[in-house]
């Protein structure tokens, strides 16, 4: 063969290939986790799966930080520059569904049947977004600190009530052994209130909106039972049972506060669950949330897989989420990160979930007592005004005064918004 | 020699080409932005809407800056005697029964307690329609009052300090500069970390320093130290800035000026006030303006060291233009917030401007 015969194959070869690459259709995913190796890690092999998998679509991943993720996505949607595939906070969805962001999946309820429900992000009765896992949050502890003090291990059937979750603090408090009894993550001034501190005031018998028309928050988030659930939570940084807004943000991921024992009782997500089991492994406890009197009760909701209404590729875009809802994916992810799988049957694949897992209770939990965040596009602003009022009746601000005061606040923006059609 | 606005248009194309880039992006960035601002502060525009945005006139302002009293007698039992709290003090019916669907007091509905002040027997309330906002403009002013003076006048004292011919005096003018360089969001992590609440850096050194009978503070923690700890950590970080500022007016100054003092006999104070005071007249007018205007901008230290907290005592204008306008999604309220701010400032750059007028 001479040269320059090859040199022509050479190019014919690469004219080929190039040729086969362009035939697949480019898709471009967004993700919110950046600097979070396990979502890059375990996303980047998805995506180079599903393009091996099928010869139409091609997806390219891109990931930002989470600090930053709704802010771009807002500015991409402004510009109309949104990818086809976007992952969006579960109770962020209704807004951006509103809002025109996104178009309704094509994969049907009947597909995702045996899914928990906190991880499908429902509004005007159609599908809009699908998650892989659901975060649950309980109370972790050890066995041996609740034997010591002599405290009732609470249990799914029974948990503690309110007063005896109250005298649990105070004795533990008494004892001087811990810097505080409760860390309740306070130093997370994000969707983390909302997430794990609106459960407390449902269990109280307050929500941070009225869900039977989403038009007013008045009676419900200040209401006897809300003031009754402020007075509690102010009480709880006023006695000391818990460090206030200015706990340290080292405190925070994988539970570290509370495996040094600064903490007896942390209040804290499945994703920083992982490493207490790995401290503690059978002293390690996960506990229900008490019962203020309407039931325990924990937020349901993360992070879940949709499709931009700007895409022009609707059709992959769906192809591709349904090859990511696949349990060896929702396995992957749990298994790197402590969260719950979205279904029962790839939950019995992970290690930390499968029957008689020691997270097990937390598949449990999310089945049992979750309730997802106000399913309104309003939610948004809704979340914010709440985080303040929470904050402000930490501080020492008036209690009344400052659920008023939250109340008026988001009813003027219902107001303001035409009701968020709903 | 003023230019005739004629000239000032035909015969300076080159002027105008060198001019233009600038002005190009000043436009887009500043005067344009500020048109729309204004615009939007008329209506009920949002971030993103599928609604349609309506003209809803001065509402907004109304809403943001609407105040009124309520005078309350104190509560009296069944003799007509006053009713005492566990404190002592005169017990005062709740303003909630006023402020929130009171048929009596329409004018009232959704106001809410700004401050109070008693008066003979009875107390007066001055309700606000938007009591974060009415915190906000107070917490910036304060700012402001503070920071101007004292960062001012601190960099002036560096200034004079370094602008000495001694070895190694570039070694100060390097560390004092330093923190300029930083970013304002990197300085504001770590002042985090000095004014932690438990073993932050300076509970630690003042307990230190006393000997272990100073009282740890939580520093951000506490609505009467937030504000002082951010005006503090504010001014250390821009100070050398302004110094730089007032190094270069000290250093404009002739030699041949001070010469002429000393022979005269001037004590150094003499020469300070009769020949680099009136030296520095306009490097000063350069600085208050630059620092005020600044000051009224406070923004990055608060998001990342306070977010508004605690109990308000952080509040700004432009944090809650920010919060309002972009994270709850509603530029109508952040506008109306840029529209009074812009104003405030405008105001007082005029009367700066005027009070430091060069008098003929």
């Amino acid at each position: 063969m001479t040269t320059l015969a090859r040199i022509s194959a050479g190019l014919l070869m690469t004219t080929c290939l190039a040729g086969a690459a362009a035939a697949q259709t480019e898709l471009t995913f967004w993700q919110h986790g950046a600097g979070n190796a396990w979502e890059g890690k375990i996303f980047g092999q998805m995506v180079e799966e599903f393009n091996a998998s099928q010869s139409d679509w091609k997806v390219t991943f891109q990931q930002f930080p989470q600090a930053a993720y709704n802010d771009s996505v807002t500015a991409a949607a402004l510009s109309g520059e949104l990818p086809d595939i976007l992952d969006v906070d579960g109770p962020v969805m209704p807004n951006w569904a509103w809002a025109g962001y996104l178009a309704p999946l094509e994969i049907t309820r009947e597909e995702l049947a045996g899914f928990l429900p906190g991880t499908i992000g429902v509004w005007k009765d159609q599908v809009y977004s699908v998650g892989l896992w659901d975060a649950a949050v309980a109370m972790i502890t050890r066995k041996s600190i609740l034997d010591k003090y002599g405290i009732r291990v609470p249990t799914l059937e029974q948990p503690w009530t309110g007063e005896e979750f109250n005298a649990a603090l105070a004795t533990i408090k008494e004892s001087g052994d811990f810097a505080y009894p409760l860390d309740l993550g306070m130093w997370d001034k994000g969707e983390w209130y909302p997430y794990a501190y609106s459960p407390f005031l449902q269990s109280f018998g307050g929500d941070i909106v009225d869900r039977s028309t989403y038009q007013t928050a008045e009676g419900v988030l200040n209401g006897d039972a809300a003031v009754e659930f402020g007075e509690w939570w102010q009480g709880l940084f006023a006695d000391g049972l818990a460090p206030g807004g200015s706990q340290p943000p080292a405190d925070g991921p994988e539970a570290l506060g509370f495996r040094e024992g600064k903490y007896a009782i942390t209040w804290v997500g499945n994703w920083n669950a992982a490493a207490v089991l790995k401290d503690f492994g059978d002293d390690a406890l996960f506990l229900p949330a008490p019962d203020f009197g309407n039931g325990p009760k924990i937020g349901a909701g993360s992070w879940q897989l949709a499709v931009s209404a700007q895409s022009d590729n609707k059709e992959g875009a769906n192809a591709f989420i349904r090859f990511a809802l696949q349990d060896k994916y929702q396995a992957m992810f749990s298994d790197a990160s402590g969260l719950a799988p979205a279904t029962a049957s790839a939950a019995a694949m992970t290690e930390n979930y499968k029957e008689g897992a020691p997270m097990a209770v937390f598949y449990d939990l999310s089945a049992e007592q979750a309730l997802v965040r106000p399913v309104t596009p309003g939610y948004v602003v809704e979340a914010r005004v709440f985080r303040k009022a929470l904050a402000d009746i930490a501080d020492g601000a008036d209690v009344v005064t400052a659920l008023d005061a939250a109340v008026d606040e988001i009813n003027a923006d219902i107001q303001n918004n035409q009701g968020y059609g709903h | 020699m003023a230019a005739t606005p004629t000239r000032l248009l035909s015969s300076n194309r080159a002027g105008w080409a060198m001019a233009a880039p600038a002005v190009a992006l000043i436009l887009l960035f500043i005067i344009v932005p500020f048109a729309l601002a204004f615009g939007f502060s008329f209506t009920n525009q949002r971030l993103f809407s599928p609604n349609p945005t309506q003209w809803v006139g001065t509402a907004n302002f109304e809403r943001l800056l609407g105040v009124s009293t309520l005078t309350l007698e104190p509560e009296r039992d069944a003799s007509g005697a006053v009713v005492l709290d566990d404190d002592g003090q005169p017990e005062y019916p709740r303003l909630r029964g006023y402020t929130r669907n009171n048929p009596d007091y329409p004018h009232l509905q959704g106001k809410q307690e700004w401050f109070s002040f008693g008066w003979g027997e009875s107390r007066v309330y001055v309700l606000a329609n938007d009591v974060v906002f009415m915190k906000s403009l107070r917490n910036t002013f304060l700012f402001v009052l503070v920071v101007a003076p004292l960062q001012g006048g601190l960099a002036l004292l560096l200034a004079v300090m370094i602008n000495q011919k001694l070895k190694g005096i570039n070694f100060f003018r390097t560390v004092y500069f330093m923190p300029v360089v930083v970013s304002i969001v990197v300085v504001s992590l770590l002042w985090r970390f000095i004014y932690a609440g438990d073993n932050g850096l300076l509970n630690s050194a003042l307990s230190w320093l006393t000997f272990g009978a100073f009282k740890p503070v939580d520093w951000l923690g506490n609505p009467a130290t937030a504000l002082p700890a951010i005006i503090v950590m504010s001014i250390w970080q821009a100070v050398g800035f302004h110094m730089v500022i007032w190094l270069a007016g000290l250093q404009s100054i002739s030699p041949t000026l001070y010469e002429a003092a000393n022979i005269e006999g001037a004590s150094r104070w003499q020469a300070f006030r009769y020949v680099t005071w009136p030296g520095l007249r306009n490097t000063a007018v350069l600085v208050l303006i630059v620092i005020t205007m600044q000051a009224f901008a406070l923004f990055a230290q608060i998001d990342v060291m306070t977010k508004g907290g605690p109990v308000d005592s952080t509040q700004t204008m432009v944090f809650q233009a920010v919060e309002r306008g972009y994270r709850k999604q509603d530029i109508a309220a952040g506008s109306v917030i840029s529209v009074v701010l812009f104003l405030i400032v405008l105001t007082i750059s005029l009367v700066q401007g005027y009070l430091t007028l060069e008098k003929k």
